[in-house]
């Protein structure tokens, strides 16, 4: 090799070694910056877990609460209703609970809830995110055993929070992470595997 | 390359020759050095102590988390909630005085101020000297007044631990008229439950809490630091050897 | 940075011909940075100008995410502030890398602006780059002090006091000028939330499209160098002149290791001394403003403090205004108040050596002047140090005119 391949190796060397080390910093300096954009402290502290007590709730009862934001509902079901959740089966896109991302696994069952009496979803419309309405008058004539209603699409859920066929909506309405620190009180945000 | 390190040269001296003049320009009365140890966890941890029993009162520290404490301080959740948290029962809220502003503000005139940022403010030699130069005074409605903060409306909250003392002054009088006061010393009037190195040891640790939580992260972006510039010195190399390599072929 | 040199050296087609087809991209590159000339001998002195628009970038890229979590409100601001400080990941850094970046913005400007009066970069015909440059250097002021005001601590909310009051110093018009510029009675919520619109929307855009013309204005009659001498005047057969490198790969190889430089000093700051030691960040901005007290010891920025220390010299609150505003805009003449016949300190005489070193202490010590006391001494040297100040642009003219000047060789002075 001559001494101008030499140089020229070296002048190419130097090149991509230069480009890379300053990319590398380059990359090193994005991350402060779009971990700056993370929910901060604060955000943080306004979304921990909210309790709620279940004391005075009555059977049929159902109240709302906010976490992070987002509503909660929390029903209390009567027997009726809980009777009645198996008979709309057929009628349902996702009646086993199938998409695992839509409850934790301690929801993944008949009554998608850790007390079958007590359902604990999220009142968001996973077909868009509007709130749904809560509709539980049985209507036998039109087959209809109680459930939630979105007035934005017209999608359609029973008392399990799980969707009907033929609607916008394409999955069950999503269950967040709860857990129960007493028989009377329930924490929304915070399940017992993360303390 | 000689002139680049140059320039360097002149910019970091224009730096230095810029920090030392503003020292000069600060308090006109001579303090004493607070000489706080700002890597000193468990001096951090009597301080936090001292804080939340003593100050955190009427005192605010309101942009402060217990949880950005507990973890600097190596505190678990539980020992926050057991020795810190005494207003408060969740680790991600911020240091709230127990006192209302303007309850506060009704019996002592004006609302005491919150502490996130004070010795930022101030400084630790301020806040040091504040603590320690509350004395004796007829004239106040407190009964004591304050070396560093004259007319204060603080009382002497640490008098169990420090007892009350007594300032001498001496009075001398100018050839205009004026008069001018000196301050002599201090005499120890009632004892407290605490020697003079004690409490010259809990206001320091205090201080040093103090100077803490008015910057949490210090000590993060020093050690930051060390590798952003130890980085920068391998770019360094890699580029200036790239620029001889380019700049042969110029004669 | 070497893909753009292969591509554009290589026989167009593809994408890079459709977008030329379309655009001048081709074109541009060489215009502006493959195929610009620049002098070989430049020096340390001619970094700032990149080194000015890295601060720039850095300013933009950090402001922009301070944006996103600041609230310009007089209730919120100073909360706000130490909410990115603490409760936003990263948000310290940012802030730091802001609030340095503000001072050396300043730094690397004034040396910039020196370098130009070292070598007579302002003499024809770089005129018109000057006064643009000037006018850069006018809004970056506006847009710094803007700024300021938006922490909304007692030296922000007390030096735009100070600082907005000198404008009811103008007769008749003036009283009615300063409840424009607050929009308000006193400084309040509504004149922070205009600094906002202000420091955020509009100085920032006029920077940008002065700083653009800026370079346009330079690229078209070229580069000034430590000689002052024209290089265009000797080319060699392919019409490339004989002194001069190309911009890329050669001033840009120059210019990174500047860059990196300049980050190690500002990366020192950033994480070591951020406050520096009260010049950057003033200690009495850490308290929130508090209309009802003034700080015991006011004093802007260190980089208004030469001005400021002019300002107080006067005892007079009109003609301290009027020599505050005249001494900011004095430089603006240089190109005309100086009569050499040659443009670099290399070939000029003693007189005018003498004289810029005689401003270069002058100023520095009226930067120090601005940050002290204004009693006693301390006034007597602003208003000595004041006149030198004026006269070293006013009796320019005449100085420069019978200066002795060595001659200019043909070719820069090169020692590879």
């Amino acid at each position: 090799m001559t001494e101008d391949d030499l140089d020229r190796n070296r002048r190419h060397f130097l090149t991509v070694a230069t480009l890379v080390t300053g990319a590398a910093g380059a990359g090193m300096a994005a991350i402060p910056f779009l971990s700056s954009l993370k929910p901060s402290a604060r955000a943080q502290a306004l979304g921990a877990p909210v309790e709620v007590p279940l004391s005075s709730m009555q059977p049929g009862e159902m109240v709302r609460v906010l976490w992070r934001g987002k509503l909660v509902f929390v029903l209390r079901r009567t027997k009726e209703m809980l009777a009645n959740l198996p008979k709309v089966d057929p009628e349902l896109r996702d009646p086993k609970s199938d998409v695992v991302t839509q409850q934790p696994q301690y929801a993944r069952n008949a009554t998608r809830s850790i007390k079958p009496q007590y359902l604990v979803i999220e009142g968001s419309c996973t077909h868009l995110g509007c709130a749904p309405l809560q509709d539980f008058d049985v209507r036998p004539a039109e087959g209809w055993e109680g459930g939630f209603f979105c007035p934005c699409h017209g999608s359609k859920f029973d008392l399990a929070g799980r969707v009907f066929k033929g609607v916008p909506a394409p999955t069950n309405l999503k269950v967040p992470p709860y857990r129960f620190v007493r028989d009377d009180l329930i924490l929304i945000g915070q399940d017992s595997g993360a303390a | 390359m000689g002139k680049f390190k140059k320039i360097a040269v002149l910019v970091a001296l224009a730096l230095c020759f810029a920090a030392p003049v503003t020292m000069a320009a600060g308090g006109s009365t001579k303090m004493a050095k607070a000489d706080i140890d700002p890597g000193n966890i468990s001096s951090l941890q009597r301080g936090a102590r001292n804080f939340m029993n003593y100050c955190s009162g009427c005192h605010s520290a309101q942009y402060v988390r217990y949880k950005t404490i507990g973890k600097y301080l190596g505190l678990s959740e539980e020992q926050l909630i057991d020795n810190l948290m005494f207003n408060a029962d969740k680790t991600f809220e911020t240091i709230q005085a127990s006192m209302s502003s303007v309850d506060a503000a009704r019996w002592y005139g004006v609302a005491p101020p919150d502490m996130s940022l004070m010795v930022r403010a101030k400084g630790a030699d301020h806040v040091y000297n504040f603590l320690k130069t509350f004395y004796v005074s007829k004239d106040s409605p407190t009964g004591v007044n304050n070396l560093v903060l004259a007319g204060t409306s603080m009382p002497h909250v640490l008098w169990e631990l420090q007892g009350f003392q007594v300032a001498n002054f001496s009075t001398h009088d100018n050839e205009d008229g004026s008069v001018t006061t000196t301050f002599e010393g201090f005499e120890p009037l009632t004892a407290g439950s605490m020697d003079a190195k004690d409490y010259d040891e809990f206001v320091r640790d205090t201080v040093n809490f103090l100077a803490y939580i008015s910057e949490p992260i210090r000590s993060d972006r020093r050690k930051l630091g060390v590798w952003v510039l130890m980085f920068l010195i391998f770019f360094y190399i890699l580029a200036s050897m790239l620029k001889k390599q380019i700049w042969k072929d110029v004669k | 940075m070497a893909r753009i040199e292969a591509e554009v050296g290589k026989p167009q087609g593809g994408l890079v011909k459709w977008i030329d087809d379309r655009f001048p991209m081709t074109s541009t590159l060489k215009y502006h940075v493959t195929e610009y000339y620049a002098s070989k001998n430049f020096n340390m002195w001619y970094v700032f100008g990149v080194l000015a628009f890295v601060v720039l970038i850095i300013q933009l890229l950090t402001g922009i995410f301070l944006t996103m979590n600041y609230k310009p409100a007089a209730a919120d601001a100073f909360a706000s502030v130490e909410y990115i400080m603490r409760d936003v990941e990263w948000g310290w850094l940012i802030r730091y890398m802001h609030s340095t970046g503000a001072s050396f913005f300043f730094i690397v400007v004034y040396l910039h602006m020196y370098r130009a009066m070292l070598y007579g970069s302002y003499k024809k015909p770089r005129e018109l780059i000057w006064l643009i440059g000037m006018l850069i250097f006018l809004v970056l002021m506006a847009e710094a002090f803007a700024g300021y005001l938006l922490p909304w601590g007692q030296m922000s909310y007390w030096g735009a006091q100070v600082i907005i009051s000198l404008f009811g110093a103008i007769p008749w018009v003036g009283d009615a000028l300063v409840e424009i510029i607050r929009g308000d009675y006193s400084i309040s919520d509504i004149t922070l939330n205009r600094f906002f619109a202000l420091h955020v929307i509009l100085l920032p855009l006029v920077l940008i499209g002065l700083v653009f013309v800026h370079i346009v204005a330079l690229h078209e009659v070229g580069s000034n160098n430590p000689d002052g001498i024209d290089i265009k005047k000797n080319k060699d057969a392919s019409g490339k002149p004989v002194d001069g490198v190309a911009f890329h790969p050669y001033h840009t190889s120059k210019d990174l290791v500047a860059i990196i430089i300049f980050l190690m000093i500002f990366s020192a700051v950033v994480f070591f001394a951020p406050d520096m030691g009260g010049y950057f960040l003033e200690h009495a901005n850490f308290e929130p403003a508090n209309l009802t007290a003034t700080p015991e010891h006011i004093a802007p920025v260190w980089y208004f403090t030469p001005f400021y220390a002019i300002l107080r010299a006067v005892p007079d609150k009109l003609w301290g205004f009027i020599l505050f505003v005249t001494a900011v805009l004095l430089p603006v003449f240089l190109p005309w108040l100086d009569r050499s016949r040659v443009r670099s300190i290399r070939y000029r005489g003693w007189i005018y050596k003498s004289a810029l070193a005689v401003f270069t202490v002058t100023f520095l010590m009226l930067g120090w002047l601005g940050t002290m006391p204004a009693d006693g001494l301390y006034v007597l040297m602003a208003r000595i140090l004041s006149v030198v100040y004026f006269a070293f642009f006013l009796l320019m003219p005449y100085y420069t005119a019978i200066d002795k000047t060595k001659p200019v060789p043909d070719r820069v002075v090169y020692h590879g």
